[in-house]
């Protein structure tokens, strides 16, 4: 069987990575993967173009009667405090956005150093290193980051401060494993006989071989930064009232639930969709790049 | 050859019927031809060996026979007649009910072959599941056999793991394992490809033996051709998914009819008997199988190859009693001598 | 076996050390002060001086965590001033409704993705094995406090067919209390493990000895469960191990929308009246317990499969 398999590894080897236009053609091809597009452009969009596209002032009591129906008025109706829904809803999804931008932004660049550093560095400082990311892969998730909110107090800079802590050793761990393999391969001690330095190094060689698999990782992660985000908020930890959030949305909801179910939808459905689309997204990219590339490292 | 022409005479057709056969994998790339117009006739309690060099097929039609290919092949035309059926034309589960019974498998690695999580008695036992018997029974069966191919003292090492033994008593035991469903036709994958040499004559002798002794039929594929002419009683020499020429073994060895098979023979280190320095090679390499091709399949490797090479796809010429050759060499000394 | 055991141990151990420690550095590190945020903004110094004694941060960093460790031996995990209880008292008071919560969740989810798995491995590309796809992405997608609100509301308050808050008293009705809350926590992971176990199945099904058995024509059922599984179940008793985490996560949440008893009702609560000790000792023991978890997920991955269950 062996030149079945012959012929499988040659037919692998012709898909690889492609230009942005082939990839863009092959996320077409991949359904799930458009949709995905289709509904992360779509909240980014309506994030972005947030304040055109509100009808009331979000933050302002007592537009409307409380907790009204959907109508032409109020198209989502309005909460326990009478505020409408629907510009809370478009409004609230600048914070999961923004959230997962510096939270995640900020994680890749301290785990990009620090993966280097275990990497390249010495052998005490790697095993050191890697323990610390142990340690914190091990802290229970969202525990953490209340004991966190706990001290810090409840707020936007809390919760990026939490994610991007417990976010940063998978990416460290991923820039570690490249750049050990490279450390040790010949085209590297090739360099050094050639006087290269360790800094010229990691830029030509290291960084254009991590930050493909990084940027995937990444990816597959804002969903789960959307529901930390969210998820903090509707526990009250997050944002402080009266800021739209759609954790706290779904929050108002659940208080009053035996009163409107609007609340709640309006609450939980943005999420979902973002969480999906993004999803979507993150899965397709992978199977485009790097089909080998494990969700668990 | 003897005792071969007696049963070809007592039973009326051939165990194995191949004709015609060809398969296509699907790639992303395209469409492989992996076996173009095989025919291949295995008689009853014979050992028919199949040489060529990797990627040229023959590991694909053992699997074809067997019924284990993979989902991207498709067999295109031809037939496989199996005991008379068409092997192709059978439902599934008929053919599942065929394989541990009458037909069993050989694989060519032995330390991937059995599986790890299991112990060597419970695998034995489950492959008995067409016979007869308690488990106690086909236990006994196992140890039987077990010490018919040298394992020594089956009684305890069978319930060990895979991982206990070495490679090449681990091919020993997948050998007991396929001669223990007393099959008619068994088929041996490069049996002897992933040992070591002294191994490798043992295993060859232990197959023999237990062939004469069981009286199945055997198809050999191997590329070391020493192992094929101490073993076998006819010969299939394969190129580029064609079976280039076949004969007895006798005849293959001693008269090839086939430039390629000429350099095959050359190529064996076992039969070179000048003192040299390099060993020698078949200049060029194995074309590509995508898409079609026109003329000898082994044109632009082949020192002799003429006009007509390029043109036509040689078919099967008689060039003796028992050998036929795909090359248009032969159709030109027929001409000459008529 | 022994030299395995020791190693995995100690490694367990060390991370809990450094845990710990990162913990306490990072109280320092943080702005807060833990008496201060516990005694509120009218606090006067006597009042803070007073607290940080009876706490011991009067006491340089070293001897506190010194302090803390010898307590941690003894399994004192520090006093909570408002309720005048050991900590480790309420903390271990509430655990067990949170395993049970977690124990609940993962056997349901598990005992119907592995099937779901293999089935979507030996059909694969099937119409059923697609949706199966679709659905398992879509369900690890959505965070489980989205899917205990809407369960909730559709379930309990709009059908009203199951409770909507609290634990349950007596086994039928505690078992009851579990449907919706375990449904919350489960459905992401049926997805999450039937992926898992269809992955490494397609794998392990085009391995040689899988070809082999077929070879004897050996049935595709019992290939799948007898020959192939226990090589495909050893992925996904890993991922439960380190999954510990993500489920004692999806718990808070799901204990808060439920209103039920635990660990995440607790420091949830104990958050929201800045009652520090209890969500150190909170994060204290759930990191143990995930530490623990892992290192038992991975010897009993060990012990699975018989090549490394002798060199262990």
């Amino acid at each position: 069987m062996a030149s079945l398999e012959a012929i499988h590894t040659e037919a692998n080897a012709g898909q690889g990575h492609g230009s942005f236009r082939t990839v863009l053609r092959q996320l077409r091809k991949n359904r799930l993967g458009t949709l995905g597009v289709v509904l992360v452009l779509f909240i980014a969009v309506s994030a972005i173009f947030a304040p055109l596209i509100i009808t009331h002032d979000p933050t302002r009591i007592m537009v409307g009667p409380r907790l009204a129906d959907p109508s032409l008025n109020f198209l989502l109706g309005t909460d326990q405090l009478g505020r409408d829904t629907f510009s809370r809803v478009i409004m609230g999804g600048r914070i999961p956005l923004l959230v997962a931008f510096v939270s995640l932004g900020s994680s890749l660049a301290v785990g990009l150093v620090l993966g280097l550093l275990a990497g390249f560095g010495p052998r005490w400082l790697d095993n050191l290193l890697l323990l610390i990311f142990d340690t914190i892969r091990s802290f229970p998730g969202i525990i953490f980051a209340l004991a966190v909110i706990a001290l810090l107090g409840p707020s936007l800079t809390s919760v990026i401060l939490v994610i991007a802590i417990t976010s940063m050793p998978i990416y460290a761990r991923v820039v570690r494993t490249q750049t050990e393999a490279l450390r040790s391969s010949e085209y590297i001690a090739a360099e050094r006989s050639m006087g290269a330095g360790t800094n010229r190094i990691l830029a030509v060689h290291v960084l254009p071989n991590v930050i493909g698999p990084l940027l995937i990782l990444v990816s597959m992660d804002v969903p789960a930064v959307i529901a930390v985000e969210a998820g903090l908020s509707f526990l009250g930890m997050g944002v402080r009232p009266p800021t739209p959030d759609w954790g706290a949305i779904l929050n108002d909801g659940y208080s009053y639930i035996h009163e409107s179910v609007w609340l709640v939808i309006a609450g939980g459905i943005p999420i979902t969709l973002a969480t999906l689309g993004f999803t979507f997204l993150g899965e397709a990219l992978r199977d485009i790049f790097d089909p080998k590339l494990r969700k668990d490292l | 050859m003897r005792r071969d022409d007696l049963t070809q005479h007592t039973s009326a057709r051939p165990l194995l019927e191949i004709r015609d056969l060809n398969l296509d994998f699907g790639t992303p790339r395209g469409c492989i031809h992996a076996l173009r117009n095989v025919s291949l006739d295995v008689p009853a309690a014979q050992v028919i060996g199949i040489v060529g060099e990797s990627g040229s097929g023959k590991s694909t039609l053992a699997y074809t026979v067997m019924g284990l290919l993979p989902e991207n092949a498709d067999v295109t035309a031809g037939s496989i007649l199996f005991e008379g059926k068409d092997l192709l034309k059978m439902p599934a589960q008929a053919r599942r009910s065929l394989r541990g019974d009458r037909l069993s498998m050989i694989f060519q690695d032995p330390m991937t072959a059995l599986n790890p999580v299991r112990t060597i008695e419970g695998q034995m036992i489950d492959i008995q599941h067409h016979e007869q018997g308690t488990r106690g029974e086909k236990r006994a069966r196992a140890i039987d056999m077990l010490r018919r191919v040298g394992i020594s003292d089956p009684r305890n090492r069978i319930g060990a793991y895979p991982h206990h033994f070495s490679g090449g008593m681990r091919q020993r035991i997948c050998i007991a394992m396929a001669l223990l469903v007393k099959p008619v036709l068994l088929i041996a994958d490069e049996p002897t490809t992933a040992l070591d040499a002294t191994l490798e004559v043992q295993i060859i002798h232990l197959l023999k033996d237990l062939q004469r002794e069981i009286g199945c039929s055997v198809l050999f594929v191997s590329h070391h051709l020493g192992a094929v002419a101490e073993l076998c009683d006819r010969v299939a020499v394969m190129y580029a998914g064609e079976v280039v020429e076949q004969g007895a073994v006798r005849d293959i060895f001693h008269n090839p009819g086939h430039p390629y098979t000429r350099a095959l023979l050359e190529c064996d280190p076992g039969r070179i008997r000048k003192s040299t320095r390099t060993l020698p090679t078949i200049p060029g390499e194995v074309p590509s199988l995508l898409g079609s091709k026109k003329g000898c399949i082994f044109h632009t490797r082949c020192p002799q190859a003429f006009n007509r090479c390029l043109q036509e796809n040689p078919v099967e010429y008689r060039i003796g009693v028992d050998q036929v050759a795909r090359c248009h060499l032969h159709d030109e000394e027929r001409l000459v001598s008529a | 076996m022994l030299l395995y055991l020791i190693k995995r141990v100690v490694l367990a151990i060390a991370i809990v050390v450094v845990a710990v420690t990162l913990l306490f550095l990072m109280i320092r590190a943080l702005p807060g002060d833990p008496a201060a945020v516990l005694l509120g903004p009218r606090a006067t110094p006597e009042m803070k001086a007073q607290l940080h004694e009876q706490m011991g941060l009067d006491k340089p960093f070293v001897v506190q965590l010194a302090a803390f460790f010898g307590g941690l031996l003894n399994g004192d995990l520090g006093f909570d001033v408002f309720s005048r209880r050991p900590v480790a008292d309420i903390v271990f008071e509430q655990l067990p409704y949170t395993i049970e919560l977690i124990l609940v969740s993962i056997l349901w989810a598990v005992s119907v993705a592995v099937p779901l798995g293999c089935y979507s491995a030996m059909r694969r590309n099937s119409v059923i094995d697609q949706v199966v796809g679709v659905v398992a992405v879509a369900t690890m997608a959505i965070p489980s406090f989205v899917v205990a609100v809407y369960a909730l509301l559709i379930f309990a308050v709009m059908l009203g067919w199951l409770p909507a808050i609290g634990a349950g008293n007596g086994l039928w009705d505690r078992l009851i209390h579990l449907i919706l809350p375990s449904l919350a926590i489960g459905i992401s992971w049926v997805g999450y493990v039937s992926r898992l176990v269809r992955a490494s199945m397609l794998e392990i099904l085009g391995e040689t000895h899988i070809r082999m058995a077929r070879s004897f024509g050996i049935s595709e059922w019992r290939i799948v469960a007898r020959y192939a599984l226990p090589l495909a179940i050893l992925p996904t008793v890993t991922i439960l191990g380190v999954g510990i985490a993500w489920l004692l996560s999806s718990a808070v949440f799901i204990e808060v929308v439920f209103a039920r008893p635990g660990i995440g009702a607790l420091i949830v609560n104990a958050v929201n009246t800045r009652n520090y000790p209890i969500v150190m000792g909170t994060v204290l023991v759930t990191t143990f317990l995930i530490v623990a978890a892992t290192t038992i997920s991975d010897l009993i991955n060990g012990a699975l499969d018989p090549r490394t269950r002798e060199k262990l």
